[in-house]
């Protein structure tokens, strides 16, 4: 169930649904930070971690695992039955981040609802809820996909890296950087779904056309509209000398 | 989202013997669930079941995408972004690649199916809301006609107004597609007998029997082959009008052509009369292929506000012609 908890709690720095309470929950960079390593105090985020903290899980179990083997194709005896989970909540494990995280979700809750209400992990934005603005983003077994549009149960047996997986030893990832020195954000709201969709085109195109990265990113919606400095950062990011800025001084 | 099991089966056989059981009252078949879950958030269905087919392939050696015997082999749960990619899609029948490679957006390319694409339900606002009772939910108006109607049919509609949504089934109407099927007595249908317009049922667009299940895909090679959309947006948009082409050349002249226009009628549209109009027409004669490519529009029923596709629809048609003669269009050039 949605950590209502966290939502209805009448202080506390950020409410970490997409809702009309008013409470502020977008972050920048969608970053979890650990306050223990990096000596900032306590942040808004690792608070409400305090208050919701999933079970991380290092095995996987024996359901799990012949589960992960029925989606994955792999060879199940003939003699067992057809696997059928649910409308119940089912224990699953997701690999997030390289991690393996047990959770429980009912087959109709969302990879970003298990993500952002039974995990915590709330960089991945819910904005549209309906797959066309891009703010859910992460990329499930190498592909960018828009985790609101897929059931959790969907992506076990797969490897999903969100925005909290991108930073490596207290290092943000080149992409990260780089929106931070282009101002590729405004609001934020769509940072970071704008920051998965930038490094998986660079995963499979290292060094992208500009228009190369404008089809790329074409399932991202800023509404702010900083297009320009988010083109210059994936240019950055691949090693590209910007040019969205000198075009437009000559024009 | 209502409650639902989630169904695993192993084969497509087991898939489509769980939507046959009686276990299940109203069990649906989920591939990549775009539209699926969707309609599901939206309220539109109450399914107690989702049958998951997203990673079964029909072929033991798994790849999304094949050459079998000079045709190509396209898997039911191929995405649209393999398709798109494929080497052999870009050499046997550039048009189905074109066709998917910049629908909606990478993210669902990612997700979205071939057989998802052609099964998909129609993007009417009014079948899409859950507030209007319209005559494919149920209800016994079509508020297309007397409502706004900018996106609808200017072929074949009535008494319900749609124009079919997918991208693949006119592309693969001109490569003479074919969809293998299981849990059924009939193992394959042509692409051209999967649809069905809405004098001939309104609730669902394609013939296909609760229990039969696309496993793949086939077609024939059309290697002079093109694709052409226009839309208002350049991403995460439907077409207004969409146009499939496949040529026969001698050099420049063309000996015969397969028109298919998409997002103009609730079924995927032949143009009989463009590919007629086509015949002897030389691809580098601008004039005498605008001449060809007009008739496009010739016995079309626009509506309030979309008499636009009648002029538009001719547009699309000779861009893809040009594309499918590996030539560029005039927005290219």
């Amino acid at each position: 169930m949605p950590d209502d908890s966290v939502h209805n709690a009448p202080t506390g720095p950020g409410c970490g649904r997409s809702c009309n309470c008013g409470r502020a929950n977008a972050d920048a960079d969608g970053l979890i930070r650990d306050p223990k390593s990096n000596g900032d105090g306590v942040s808004r985020r690792s608070f409400i971690k305090t208050l919701g903290a999933s079970a991380a899980v290092s095995s996987l179990s024996a359901t799990s695992e012949s589960r992960a083997n029925a989606l994955l194709g792999r060879e199940v005896p003939k003699s067992a039955a057809m696997l059928i989970d649910g409308p119940e909540p089912v224990d699953v494990t997701l690999n997030i981040n390289g991690k393996p995280l047990a959770v429980k979700v009912e087959p109709a809750t969302t990879l970003l609802e298990a993500l952002r209400f039974h995990l915590n992990l709330t960089g991945s934005k819910e904005i549209c809820d309906r797959g066309a603005c891009g703010g859910c983003s992460v990329i499930v077994d190498g592909k960018l996909v828009n985790s609101c549009m897929m059931l959790a149960l969907d992506a076990v047996g797969a490897q999903v890296t969100t925005v909290e997986g991108l930073a490596r030893d207290g290092k943000l990832d080149p992409v990260q950087e780089s929106f931070v020195r282009h101002d590729g954000l405004q609001c934020g709201y769509c940072t970071p779904g704008l920051v998965m969709a930038c490094r998986a085109l660079l995963n499979d195109n290292p060094k992208p056309t500009l228009e190369e990265i404008k089809k790329g990113l074409s399932g991202n919606l800023c509404r702010c509209g900083t297009y320009t400095n988010i083109f210059n950062a994936a240019l950055e990011a691949s090693g590209q000398a910007p040019i969205m800025d000198q075009k437009m001084e000559g024009a | 989202m209502n409650p639902f099991a989630y169904v695993q089966p192993r084969t497509f056989d087991e898939a489509a013997a769980a939507l046959a059981e009686k276990r299940f009252s109203l069990p649906m078949l989920k591939a990549g669930g775009m539209d699926v879950v969707d309609h599901l958030k939206e309220g539109l269905i109450q399914p107690d079941a989702l049958v998951n087919i997203k990673r079964l392939r029909s072929q033991p050696d798994g790849a999304p995408i094949a050459e079998a015997g000079g045709k190509v082999r396209i898997e039911a749960t191929a995405t649209m972004a393999e398709i798109a990619a494929s080497d052999v899609v870009k050499r046997l029948a550039p048009v189905l690649g074109l066709s998917v490679g910049t629908a909606a957006s990478p993210q669902v390319r990612n997700i979205g199916t071939a057989a998802g694409n052609l099964l998909q339900r129609p993007r009417c606002w009014y079948y899409r809301h859950e507030q209007f009772d319209c005559l494919k939910k149920g209800g016994s108006t079509c508020y297309s006609i007397e409502g706004e109607n900018k996106f609808h049919a200017i072929f074949g509609g009535g008494p319900c107004h749609i124009v079919h949504p997918s991208n693949l089934a006119p592309a693969l109407m001109v490569c003479n597609g074919v969809v293998h099927i299981v849990g059924s007595d009939r193992k394959s249908l042509p692409i051209a007998q999967l649809f069905h317009g809405p004098d001939q049922g309104i609730r669902s667009e394609h013939v296909l029997k609760p229990g039969e299940v696309i496993t793949h895909i086939t077609c024939d090679a059309a290697p002079r082959s093109g694709f052409y959309a226009i839309k208002e947006k350049q991403s995460f948009d439907w077409p207004l009008v969409a146009a499939s082409v496949s040529l026969e050349l001698d050099g420049a002249k063309i000996r015969s052509a397969r028109v298919c226009a998409g997002a103009v009628a609730p079924i995927p549209w032949d143009l009989p009369k463009v590919e007629e109009a086509l015949k002897g027409v030389s691809v580098d004669d601008d004039a005498a292929l605008r001449r060809a490519c007009d008739v496009a529009g010739d016995g079309a029923k626009p509506m309030t506000d979309n008499a636009y596709k009648v002029r538009l629809l001719p547009v699309a048609v000779r861009r893809a012609t040009l594309i499918a003669a590996g030539r560029k269009t005039e927005v290219d050039a």
